[in-house]
């Protein structure tokens, strides 16, 4: 199974550790990653504020540089791209004068976007391509014991019509899914569906500072080890400002956050080096140990 | 069929007042919406339990509740939708608003918002001599937020309010865009000055709750995204969310592809030191893990950057 890769700004930048552990398990579950070159950001939500138009532009010629790989399927590692993407490709789809518009930007650079792409999350393609039970065939190191609390990310779950959870519902479910299929134990807790609070850490501190304590310390309080995400984003927050939650909600948290495919990736019985898990700010020693995995 | 009910119970006049959920297992038949289950309980099972309700026909918006987990109208939700196996299903009353009893929720705050944002026509300049003229065109993009039936969903599960009561919400942004949008209106700039502030448009998360919940397609927060380029295009970029807005724009349009490290820089300002220097610590953190991006000039271009250059000037210079 080949897919136009995106890996997105952040796993390129601030989260190198989800690029890491994505090419990691994708040779092992048959998924070939051809990296989409010079794809620019989806706009993450943030463009899109400017107009859609912008965003609609710059994302139908990402969905134009697939179609010349030759690809129909674009694999994102991030809930928020994934989003921006499948908004995107909704409204381009949805109007034939408007694609012949947008197309007409793109002619320059000699693209054209024929509306055949269709944008699926990594964690989409395990189950509905790969199949849980081939994955389950690829836990070699399954973590008993380890108990995991999923944290979607906003925009892999609303607009729901956008995502098709119309049509497929059960996405809603597909991180418990695969955390169970590398034999941890999904933790249910309130913040699941939530936001992590990124979107407004540089612009009201304060309260993105407040959600990040509050998923956390309740993931925690439910029983959770440790949080999943399919999100890089989510993991800055979750991750990288855990710290200064802490400080200010005054008591200690340490919930380390995993990116989906370091989760898989420790199942599949690969180091935590393989999986950059020594990139996090927020230790995973203890997920490591769990996980009975090589430093 | 039958009907298995998970409902939220508080009755505050109790000896010790406490939240309590209580299952009803009632015989319905497959057609029933919840609003219409819950109004047999109360008639034929449980006189006790206290709900919101009046036109049963999602029109008044009275029957808001928070149905497994997410804000709905009970009336327009069915039983079967929500429960196709039978299974259980979870009724609460709204979130982020005090419960007076069971599913009856205080509506103080929603209202509160709501009148803060002025919800009426302030027309500028002399009284014309007969009605205020708008032409049809200039108002077709108040269909949406016109459409908002007052049923408190969108505040319910907002995730920003959550956190801070201080936000002003999907429901009252969305009203106030209404009136901004409105072409009979003078004050507009007075308007989206009180939303350039602390609790305005730059506190919503984008997490699309809002536009998930709403029954009658208002996409609350897709009215505060075109606030806030009024407010950018009106007011200017005088706060870290708009700062946060052109960083962006400026570091992708340039390279193709987002300046992290510079997005925050940007965000706080330049020469904020005070807040940079309480940065440190994280960048240092970040650093040491060897993931901390690298900045404009070190943050590269990508392939075809001037082609993305070039999107961004066709469109920033055709904004109406």
């Amino acid at each position: 199974m080949k897919y136009a890769f995106y890996p997105g700004c952040v796993s390129r930048g601030g989260t190198p550790e989800l690029y890491t552990s994505t090419i990691a398990i994708a040779g092992k579950l048959g998924i070939e990653l051809e990296e989409i070159i010079g794809a620019s950001c989806t706009g993450a939500g943030v463009l899109q504020e400017k107009g859609l138009k912008l965003g609609d532009t710059l994302n139908a010629r990402t969905f134009a540089m697939a179609e010349r790989l030759g690809l129909t399927t674009i694999l994102n590692i991030c809930s928020t791209c994934q989003g921006v993407m499948a908004q995107a490709n909704q409204r381009l789809l949805a109007d034939a004068d408007y694609l012949a518009e947008i197309n007409k930007e793109l002619e320059p650079e000699g693209l054209e976007y024929t509306g055949r792409v269709v944008i699926k999350h990594l964690a989409w393609v395990i189950v509905e391509e790969v199949g849980l039970d081939a994955l389950k065939a690829l836990v070699t190191n399954p973590l008993p014991g380890l108990k995991a609390a999923p944290f979607y990310g906003c925009y892999i779950l609303r607009p729901s019509s956008a995502l098709g959870l119309d049509q497929n519902p059960g996405r809603e479910q597909y991180l418990e899914r695969i955390i169970e299929a590398c034999g941890a134990e999904p933790v249910n807790f309130p913040g699941r569906l939530k936001c992590c609070g990124f979107p407004i850490m540089l612009i009201n501190e304060r309260n993105s500072m407040k959600m990040v304590a509050d998923h956390t310390i309740s993931a925690k309080e439910h029983g959770a080890d440790c949080m999943v995400t399919p999100c890089p984003l989510c993991h800055l927050n979750l991750d990288g400002q855990q710290p200064n939650a802490a400080a200010k909600a005054g008591r200690k948290i340490g919930v380390p956050i995993l990116h989906l495919p370091q989760l898989i990736g420790l199942a599949m019985g690969f180091s935590a080096k393989e999986l950059g898990m020594h990139q996090h700010i927020v230790s995973t020693k203890t997920i490591i140990e769990k996980a009975s995995v090589r430093v | 069929m039958q009907a298995n009910l998970r409902v939220r119970r508080f009755d505050p006049e109790a000896p010790e007042p406490s939240a309590r959920m209580q299952d009803y297992q009632i015989e319905v038949p497959e057609h029933f919406t919840v609003l219409d289950a819950l109004i047999q309980v109360r008639e034929e099972d449980d006189p006790s339990l206290a709900l919101r309700c009046s036109c049963r026909a999602s029109i008044c918006g009275s029957c808001a509740m928070r149905v497994n987990g997410q804000a709905r109208l009970a009336c327009k939700t069915r039983l079967t939708a929500v429960a196709p196996e039978g299974e259980t299903v979870i009724i609460e009353p709204m979130g982020n608003q005090r419960v007076v009893k069971d599913l009856v929720v205080d509506l103080a705050l929603f209202w509160n918002k709501i009148r803060a944002v002025e919800p009426y026509l302030q027309p500028a300049g002399p009284e014309p001599e007969d009605e205020y003229i708008a032409s049809n065109e200039s108002m077709l993009n108040l269909l949406t937020p016109m459409g908002c039936i007052m049923c408190g969903a969108c505040v319910s599960d907002c995730t920003a309010l959550e956190v801070d009561e201080n936000f002003l919400g999907p429901a009252a942004l969305a009203k106030a865009y209404r009136f901004i949008a409105d072409p009979r209106d003078g004050a507009s700039r007075e308007r989206l000055t009180t939303l350039n502030e602390y609790g305005g448009v730059w506190d919503c998360t984008r997490c699309y709750m809002c536009v998930e919940v709403c029954p009658t397609g208002v996409a609350p927060m897709d009215r505060i995204m075109e606030l806030r380029d009024s407010v950018m295009r009106e007011i200017g970029t005088t706060t870290p969310g708009a700062r946060h807005i052109e960083s962006f724009a400026r570091s992708v349009a340039r390279s193709g592809w987002l300046d992290e490290t510079m997005l925050a820089v940007d965000s706080w300002g330049r020469f904020n030191l005070p807040k940079l220097i309480s940065q440190a610590p994280l960048g240092i953190r970040a650093l040491m893990r060897g993931k901390l991006p690298k900045p404009w000039p070190l943050h590269h271009k990508r392939p075809g950057a001037e082609f993305v250059g070039r999107i961004f000037k066709r469109w920033e210079s055709n904004k109406p």
